[in-house]
């Protein structure tokens, strides 16, 4: 089991003391040298993947793991072993992710915990529900209802795109299926979270208003299956495993104190590092600055000019002096992205070990990266043309999935 | 659990099925039972619950004047000479679900029986009225041989009637005539059949007195599962396969030997083929593994909009 649980309120001591680094679902900052794991961890109190972990995984679902198991993108959980435990005996889970649609522009980092979750879908054969908190941005950012839903469906079409499986996924928006089952877990999350707790949890103040300090237990009830009647009817211990952003830790702490206190289980957690932007860690990717991400818009053209023009090097100034010292592959964004997205193991030991030695240069490492993420951008732009606006009301109809854990 | 007298009693009245029921002290054997109701003109009956060296259950009934030799029955069941024993008290209540001494008929009627053979006698046809126990020892019901006929055959038991006191010769020449009244197929033939008789009970007890379709149907569906007839489901039955994952297999192992022949004919070795072929597959899997599951959802939404409208004029048309 976890260590102490701790909130937003140590962090927030810990800045003070050290100015350090700041991680909650609105907030992320770095101290120097980017974010600390390790350090992250503990604070949270979730516990780190090891290799033995990955390798169970494996022998569970019978296939190899997932590129970002096994290059340890996804790299810390809750309970994971308590639910493989489960899962071993025969007992079946569901998976919850969600995404908050703040903008039409999706960017890789946006597509990394749905890559993730759909292989996890695929490999362990469960049904997934998919999040989209249009409310949730109505309330933080500066839009309407109508835009917020409506960014809701374009979001929805880029998930759909990242191939989750309409016999075992449904996509819901808040704004259209907040009530019945759903808002009586709302209500019953809310009342066992005081104002103090949410203060120390979200680092709420007394200036906010009403709409945020209610919006987190709409985040929360998504992990109990008895959310969603027509889905799970009956099985009311149903486990769930939340593939999340590490940021999104705190939610879950809070649904996790209260599951037991209103008889339901406590869902597990997978969580992921940051994707770095394109200008390095300390960096944040930003929807305003176009040149720190890989939109999912985005032309071969593009691509090939963004890795080469911003995509921060950490090879030397010179051919002479690079061929000498060799590459520092800690701040090489080119080396981070082929990390999480070159499958080849073998090949990518061989580019790391070249590239460090000074025997690569960075131009044939960006060269290799732009290849890769050009193969990815244009599958998803492929599948993301075939999805119909019929095919986005079939994802997030309220239907029941008969083969969802076939 | 087993059905209980006043189960019985009421489903024979459903069924509208004429009896006559008298009360008196437990009794443990017909001489007990004759004092009570001998004198009423009936004709009182004998029933054993008796077992093969298969662990299969037999209940005999008889008229009490009937002579039962059970050697012979054994030879004529097909069982050989020493074929039968009466079976243990656990059978009883297990299996008929009835307490010491209440062997009847009517116990058949529990579904961990289902696989009981019933013989009855011949001479129950010529008797107006015949006794047995519904159950319980305590009681006796009077009713005719044709209305005990009416209450087996609604819950699917086809009455046989035997003459108990023949004696046919058995041999190579004539085949044992009561051969077609040994259970068929019990599920473990070789285990205690005790126990896979009350496992075989797949919808639990009713406690109200099913209809008479149901009830068949019950019997129907419990006798089909006893003689282990879940293997016959399982085979046959097409089932929709939807997985990516096997359709995009069934791609390469179309494509796979195709391209190996045209290989070949360039002078690749073997050994150089098959990492081609798997490099090809690597490379291919995850644009193949998307545009099939793009396919199938596509073809899942129109599935399921074409369902939606069906359903909306329906349900405008009434």
């Amino acid at each position: 089991m976890a260590a102490a649980e701790q909130g937003v309120d140590a962090a927030r001591k810990e800045e003070e003391e050290e100015e350090e680094q700041v991680v909650n679902p609105w907030e992320v900052s770095a101290g120097k040298g980017g974010i600390d794991y390790d350090k992250l961890v503990d604070q949270f109190g979730c516990q780190r993947i090891d290799d033995a972990l990955v390798g169970r995984i494996a022998r569970l679902t019978g296939r190899p793991p997932h590129c970002f198991l096994r290059r340890g993108l996804f790299f810390a959980h809750r309970d994971l072993n308590e639910l493989l435990d489960l899962y071993e005996k025969g007992e079946k889970f569901y998976l919850y992710t969600g995404r908050g649609p703040s903008s039409e522009a999706l960017h890789l980092g946006h597509l990394i915990p749905f890559m993730f979750t759909k292989y996890l879908q695929e490999a362990f054969k469960v049904p997934l529900v998919i999040q989209l908190t249009d409310d949730e941005k109505f309330l933080w950012k500066n839009l309407t209802i109508q835009e917020s839903k409506r960014l809701a469906r374009e979001n929805a079409k880029d998930i759909i795109a990242c191939g989750f499986d309409i016999e075992r996924t449904f996509i819901f928006s808040d704004f259209s299926f907040v009530g019945g089952a759903f808002y009586e877990n709302m209500m019953q999350v809310a009342r066992c979270v005081t104002m103090n707790k949410a203060i120390g949890i979200f680092g709420f103040n007394l200036e906010d208003h009403i709409g945020k300090v209610s919006f987190p237990p709409v985040q929360a009830v998504p992990s109990f299956p008895s959310s969603f009647p027509h889905l799970f009817a009956g099985k009311d211990q149903l486990r769930c495993l939340i593939p999340c952003a590490v940021d999104q830790d705190p939610y879950f702490r809070m649904t996790r104190d209260v599951a037991p206190r209103i008889g339901y289980q406590k869902p597990s957690l997978i969580e992921s590092r940051f994707f770095p932007a394109l200008q390095g860690e300390n960096t944040k990717m930003s929807a305003s600055d176009a040149n720190s991400a890989i939109y999912v818009t985005d032309s071969a053209k593009e691509i090939k000019t963004k890795v080469n023009k911003y995509a921060f090097s950490g090879g030397q100034d010179s051919i002479e002096l690079h061929r000498k010292l060799g590459a520092n592959l800690d701040v090489d964004v080119p080396i981070k992205y082929l990390n999480f997205f070159l499958e080849d193991d073998d090949e990518l030991a061989h580019i790391k070990k070249e590239y460090k030695e000074g025997r690569m240069l960075t131009g044939e490492v960006k060269q290799r990266l732009i290849a890769v993420l050009s193969e990815i951008v244009a599958r998803h732009q492929r599948a993301r043309s075939q999805v119909t606006e019929e095919m986005v009301d079939a994802f997030m109809a309220v239907r029941p999935l008969p083969n969802m854990f076939g | 659990m087993g059905y209980t007298k006043d189960q019985l009693l009421a489903r024979l009245q459903e069924l509208k099925i004429y009896f006559t029921c008298y009360d008196h002290p437990v009794v443990l054997t017909v001489e007990e039972q004759a004092k009570h109701v001998g004198h009423l003109g009936g004709a009182l009956s004998k029933n054993l619950l008796l077992k093969d060296k298969k662990h299969r259950l037999y209940v005999i009934s008889a008229l009490a004047g009937t002579k039962v030799d059970m050697k012979i029955l054994s030879q004529r069941l097909g069982l050989g000479k020493g074929g039968l024993r009466m079976a243990p008290e656990e059978n009883l209540l297990e299996v008929l679900q009835v307490p010491l001494g209440c062997v009847t008929p009517f116990a058949l009627i529990n579904e961990s029986a289902s696989a009981v053979s019933l013989l009855l006698d011949q001479g129950f046809k010529s008797k107006q009225i015949c006794y047995f126990h519904p159950l319980t020892n305590d009681v006796t019901i009077a009713l005719s041989s044709s209305n005990l006929d009416k209450f087996l055959i609604s819950f699917g038991k086809q009455p046989a009637y035997v003459d108990l006191e023949a004696a046919p010769a058995v041999g190579k020449d004539n085949p044992p005539d009561l051969a077609h009244l040994v259970p068929s197929g019990v599920p473990n033939s070789s285990e205690q059949p005790v126990e896979n008789a009350s496992h075989t009970n797949v919808p639990h007890h009713q406690n109200n007195v099913p209809k008479e379709t149901e009830v068949k149907a019950i019997m129907t569906i419990s006798k089909v599962q006893s003689k282990g007839a879940e293997t016959s489901s399982k085979v046959d039955k097409p089932t929709t396969n939807t997985s990516v994952d096997k359709f995009v297999n069934d791609v390469f192992d179309i494509i796979s030997p195709l391209l190996s022949e045209e290989l070949k004919k360039l002078d690749i070795k073997k050994e150089e083929l098959s990492s081609i072929l798997d490099g090809l597959r690597g490379r291919a899997d995850p644009d193949l593994k998307s545009i099939a599951m793009t396919l199938k959802n596509a073809s899942y939404t129109n599935g399921f909009h074409a369902g939606f409208k069906t359903m909306l004029h329906r349900g405008l048309n009434g």
